[in-house]
C-alpha cells in the first residue's frame, strides 16, 4: 500500500522551512507572512499560530498585522484579487458604486471566501494614486479612472490571461 | 541634564531637558487631563484630551508626548484649548455605551470623571456605534470591548510588565479595537489571568468575573457550613474602600464584618501560608539532598505557575510542588477541619477572599480536588468583598475588632508577609535557616530580600550559601529565566509573583485612579505592604514552624512535613499547555442590554 502523503502536511513543512530564516530577526513579520500566504494562498488561523510560535511572537501581533494590511487575506481567495480603493479621493469619485457593480459582476463580496470563483474582492485605503481616482488594484497593478462600464472588459481580460 | 527655560501660562519655569510639557505643567500645579497616558508605561498619544497650545504652532499638541524646548510658550487653558479637549471627550463619549449606572466602574472610572470635570451635558456627535461581543468565557477576566476607549494601557502592561502580549490593536478603521487576536476570547490565548490589565484600564471595559452571587447564595443556604479564608493582603487593602489611608491594617474590623455577613467560621489564609512554608522549605532541603533540580521556584502565585507551564514547560519540575496557600487551606478545611469539627465535608463551602483574579482560575484547575471534591468553592476579590459589605450596609469603620476563629485562624508573622513581594522568600528563610543550621535566629527579619530594588542575594546558612532571587512580574521572571538559561545566573531558590509589589498589588485589589504615573501606581500598592510588616512585628510567633496551630496540625493530622499524607493533600503537579486554541471557542449568548438613551 502506498504511503498516504497529506498535501496539507507538506505545506506546513514548507512553511517551517521558510520560517527558519526569519526566526529571531526584527522587522521580518510582514515578509514572513507574505511567504506564508504564497504557500497557502491565504492565512488561516492555523498558519498564523504556526508563524507566531515559530517566530516566538504573540499571535495578537501576527493578527494585528494581518488584519491591518489589505494585502493579507484570512479566507481563501479567488485567483485574481481585486482591491477597490475606498480612500477619500476615490470615494468622492464614485468608488462605492464601483464596488457594488464589481460585487454583482463577480458574485462575491469583500471578506468572503471565494475559492471557487476566479475573483475575490477586498477594499483598501488610499493607495497613493488619488490623481487617477477611482482606483482598482489588481495584484501590484493600479487601474485608474475606473467606471462601472469599464469593469466587464477588465474582468474578461483577466480571465483570458 | 541641562535645564531649559520656558513659559507655561505666562509663568517662567526651568525644567530638565526631556521633560514633557505635561509633567512640567504638573510641577507648577497645573493639572492637564489625561486618559491614555501612564507615565513610564504607556504614551501612545491616543486620546488627545491633554491638548495644549504652543505659541507659533499651527495646531494644538498632545502635552503628554511633547518635550519641552528652550523658550517655548505654552498655553494650557485658553477657551480654544478647553473647547478642543471637550470635543475629544465628546468624541469618546459618542462611541461609548451610556451604562454608567450598571457599570463595574461606576464612580471609579476615569472617563466618567473627565466628563464630569469638563461639564459635558450634551453630545454634538452622534454616529452609529460599533458593537462588539462581550467575552466572559475566562474564569477570571471579563472584556466588554464596547466600553474600550482604545487607550492601550492593557496592551502596555501585558506586553511590557508581564511579557505575555495578549493585546494588540486589531482590525482596521471603524472596526479597530484593542483586543486579543481575532478579537477573540481570552480563553483562546495564553492569558495568565493576573488581572493587571483590569487595574490599569481607565473604564469598565475590563473587570473580574462576578462571584458575589454564588457566595450570597451559599450564605443563604441553611444546609451549608460556610467558612472563609482571607489572604494576607486583604487586611491592609480593604480599608481603602472605606476611606482609611492606604496600608492601614484593619484585620479586627474585617473579621467582625465577615461574621456579620454570615460566615460560620472566619479563618485566615495565613495559616495556609504557614503550612505552605513548612512543605516548601522541606522540599528545598530535599532538593539539596537529591542534588536539584535548582532553582526551586515558588508556586503560590497561580499566574506565575500558568506562565511557567505555558512558556517554559521544561521548567515545570523546578516549580515547587506544594500548592498555594489558598488550595492548601481549602483541602485542609474539607479534611482536617471537617474531622476536628465533626462536619460532613460535603456540607462545607469554602470561600476565599483574595487580592487576585487568578485564584478564580486556580480553584477550577481539575487537580484541585484532593479532599474528594472541589477544595475551594468560590473566590472573591477585595473589590467584590467590599461590594458585599456595601450591599449589606456593613460599615467597616463602625465595627469592633474581633479575632479569627481557631484552629485555622491562627497564623504566624511569616504567613502574614506572604502578601508582599519578597515575603514568601523571607517566610521560607525564617524556617529553612533554623532547620539547616539547628540554631535559633536571633533576628527573624531578612531585610536583604525586602527592598523594591532588590534583585538577588546570598544567605549564609551554616556551610551553605543559599542563592536566592525575587522577581516581580512575569516580565522580570522571563528575563531571569533567560539569564539562567544562558548560565549568567545561578540560584537555589527563586520567588516569583506576577503582580507589582506582590499580592498587595494584585489584580483584585481596590483600583486607584488618582495617578497617571505607573511608578506612583506601584508605590501606592507597595504602601499596603507596610501594614503587613507592621502586623508581623506584633505577632507572638513570627515563624511558620513555631505556630502552635501548625504544630498541632502536623501532630494530630499530617504527621511530619513531607509525609505521605502531606504529599497526597498538599502537593500537586504541572502540565505543559498549548498557547493558542486551534479553533475559536463558541461564544455565549448575551441578553441584549436595554439602551439607556
Ligand atoms: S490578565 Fe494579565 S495576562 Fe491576561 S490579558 Fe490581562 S495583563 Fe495580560
Ligand atoms: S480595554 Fe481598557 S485599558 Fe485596554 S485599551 Fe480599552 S480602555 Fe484601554
Ligand atoms: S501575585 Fe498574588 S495577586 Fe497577583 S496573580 Fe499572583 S497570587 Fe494573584
Ligand atoms: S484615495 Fe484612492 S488612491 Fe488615494
Ligand atoms: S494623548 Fe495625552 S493623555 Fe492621551
Amino acid at each position: 500500500m502506498a504511503v498516504k502523503t497529506d498535501p496539507e502536511e507538506k505545506l506546513y513543512e514548507r512553511l517551517d522551512r521558510a520560517l527558519k530564516k526569519y526566526k529571531g530577526k526584527p522587522g521580518v513579520l510582514i515578509a514572513a507572512l507574505q511567504e506564508a500566504q504564497e504557500i497557502f494562498g491565504y492565512l488561516p488561523r492555523k498558519v498564523m499560530i504556526q508563524v507566531a510560535n515559530r517566530l516566538t511572537i504573540p499571535l495578537s501581533e501576527v493578527y494585528s498585522v494581518v488584519s491591518f494590511y489589505s494585502l493579507f487575506s484570512t479566507v481563501p481567495t479567488g485567483k485574481h484579487r481585486l482591491e477597490v480603493c475606498l480612500g477619500t479621493a476615490c470615494y468622492v469619485q464614485g468608488a462605492e458604486e464601483l464596488l457594488r457593480e464589481l460585487q454583482d459582476l463577480c458574485g462575491t463580496e469583500p471578506g468572503k471566501s471565494a475559492p471557487e470563483s476566479p475573483f475575490s474582492i477586498s477594499t483598501t485605503r488610499c493607495v497613493g494614486a488619488c490623481g487617477a481616482a477611482p482606483i482598482v488594484k489588481i495584484g501590484e497593478e493600479l487601474h485608474g479612472e475606473m467606471t462601472p462600464e469599464k469593469l466587464p472588459s477588465l474582468l474578461e481580460e483577466l480571465v483570458k490571461e | 541634564m541641562p535645564k531649559l527655560k520656558l513659559w507655561i501660562d505666562e509663568q517662567e519655569i526651568e525644567v530638565e531637558e526631556g521633560t514633557t510639557v505635561l509633567e512640567a505643567a504638573r510641577g507648577i500645579g497645573i493639572d492637564i487631563p489625561t486618559l491614555c497616558y501612564l507615565k513610564d508605561l504607556n504614551a501612545p498619544a491616543a486620546c488627545r484630551v491633554c491638548l495644549v497650545q504652543v505659541e507659533d504652532r499651527p495646531t494644538m499638541d498632545c502635552s503628554c508626548v511633547l518635550p519641552v524646548s528652550e523658550g517655548m510658550r505654552v498655553l494650557t487653558h485658553t477657551p480654544a484649548v478647553l473647547e478642543a479637549r471637550k470635543e475629544m471627550i465628546e468624541l469618546l463619549l459618542s462611541d461609548h455605551p451610556f451604562e454608567c449606572l450598571t457599570c463595574e466602574r461606576n464612580l471609579n472610572c476615569e472617563l466618567q470623571r473627565l466628563a464630569k470635570r469638563y461639564g459635558i451635558r450634551d453630545l454634538q456627535f452622534s454616529g452609529s456605534r460599533n458593537h462588539f461581543p462581550i467575552d466572559d468565557l475566562s474564569p477570571s477576566v471579563v472584556r466588554e470591548p464596547d466600553k474600550c476607549i482604545r487607550c492601550r494601557r492593557c496592551l502596555a502592561v501585558c506586553e511590557y510588565y508581564q511579557a505575555v502580549g495578549i493585546y494588540r490593536m486589531v482590525e482596521r478603521s471603524f472596526n479597530a479595537i484593542v483586543g486579543p487576536a481575532y478579537n477573540g476570547s481570552l480563553m483562546e490565548t495564553p492569558c495568565i489571568y493576573c488581572g493587571q490589565c483590569i487595574t490599569v484600564c481607565p473604564t469598565g471595559a475590563l473587570h473580574e468575573q462576578d462571584s458575589t452571587a454564588r457566595v450570597w447564595e451559599a450564605l443563604r443556604d441553611p444546609e451549608l457550613h460556610v467558612v472563609v479564608q482571607t489572604a494576607p493582603s486583604i487586611r491592609c487593602s480593604i480599608g481603602e474602600e472605606f476611606g482609611y489611608p492606604v496600608g492601614t491594617p484593619v484585620a479586627g474590623q474585617m473579621i467582625a464584618a465577615l461574621r456579620r455577613l454570615g460566615f460560620d467560621r472566619v479563618f485566615d489564609d495565613c495559616f495556609g501560608a504557614d503550612v505552605t512554608v513548612m512543605e516548601e522549605a522541606t522540599e528545598l532541603l530535599e532538593r539539596f539532598e537529591r542534588g536539584g533540580p535548582f532553582p526551586q521556584f515558588t508556586s503560590c502565585c497561580p499566574s506565575w505557575v500558568r506562565f511557567c507551564e505555558l512558556f517554559y514547560p521544561e521548567l515545570n519540575e523546578n516549580l515547587s510542588e506544594v500548592k498555594s496557600p489558598q488550595q492548601v487551606f481549602g483541602v485542609l478545611a474539607k479534611t482536617y477541619y471537617a474531622q476536628e469539627a465533626g462536619l460532613d465535608p460535603e456540607r462545607i463551602f469554602v470561600v476565599s477572599i483574595m487580592p487576585c483574579v487568578s485564584k478564580k482560575y486556580e480553584l477550577l484547575r481539575p487537580e484541585m480536588n484532593d479532599s474528594g471534591r472541589r477544595d475551594v468553592d468560590a473566590e472573591l476579590t477585595t473589590r467584590e468583598f467590599a461590594q458585599m459589605l456595601f450591599q449589606a450596609g456593613i460599615d467597616l469603620r463602625k465595627l469592633p475588632e474581633e479575632d479569627f476563629d481557631a484552629p485555622m485562624g491562627r497564623a504566624s508573622g511569616a504567613g502574614i508577609i506572604f502578601g508582599s513581594t519578597g515575603g514568601v522568600m523571607e517566610a521560607a528563610l525564617r524556617t529553612a535557616y533554623e532547620w539547616v543550621t539547628g540554631e535559633e535566629l536571633k533576628d527573624v527579619e531578612f531585610p536583604q530580600v525586602r527592598s523594591d530594588k532588590y534583585k538577588d542575594a546570598e544567605i549564609p546558612m551554616g556551610d551553605l550559601r543559599l542563592k536566592v532571587a525575587v522577581a516581580r512580574g512575569t516580565g522580570e521572571a522571563r528575563r531571569l529565566i533567560e539569564a539562567l538559561k544562558k548560565g549568567q545566573k545561578e540560584y537555589h531558590f527563586v520567588e516569583v509573583m506576577a503582580c507589582p509589589a506582590g499580592c498587595v498589588g494584585g489584580g483584585g485589589q481596590p483600583i486607584y485612579i488618582e495617578t497617571n504615573d505607573w511608578n506612583e501606581q506601584v508605590a501606592h500598592r507597595s504602601r499596603r505592604s507596610g501594614g503587613l510588616y507592621q502586623l508581623d512585628r506584633q505577632m507572638e510567633h513570627r515563624q511558620s514552624h513555631k505556630n502552635p496551630a501548625v504544630i498541632r496540625l502536623y501532630r494530630d493530622f499530617l504527621g511530619h512535613p513531607g509525609s505521605e499524607k502531606a504529599h497526597r493533600l498538599l502537593h500537586t503537579g504541572y502540565h505543559s499547555r498549548r498557547l493558542y486554541a486551534p479553533e475559536p471557542l463558541p461564544k455565549k449568548e448575551h441578553k441584549q442590554r436595554v439602551p439607556l438613551r
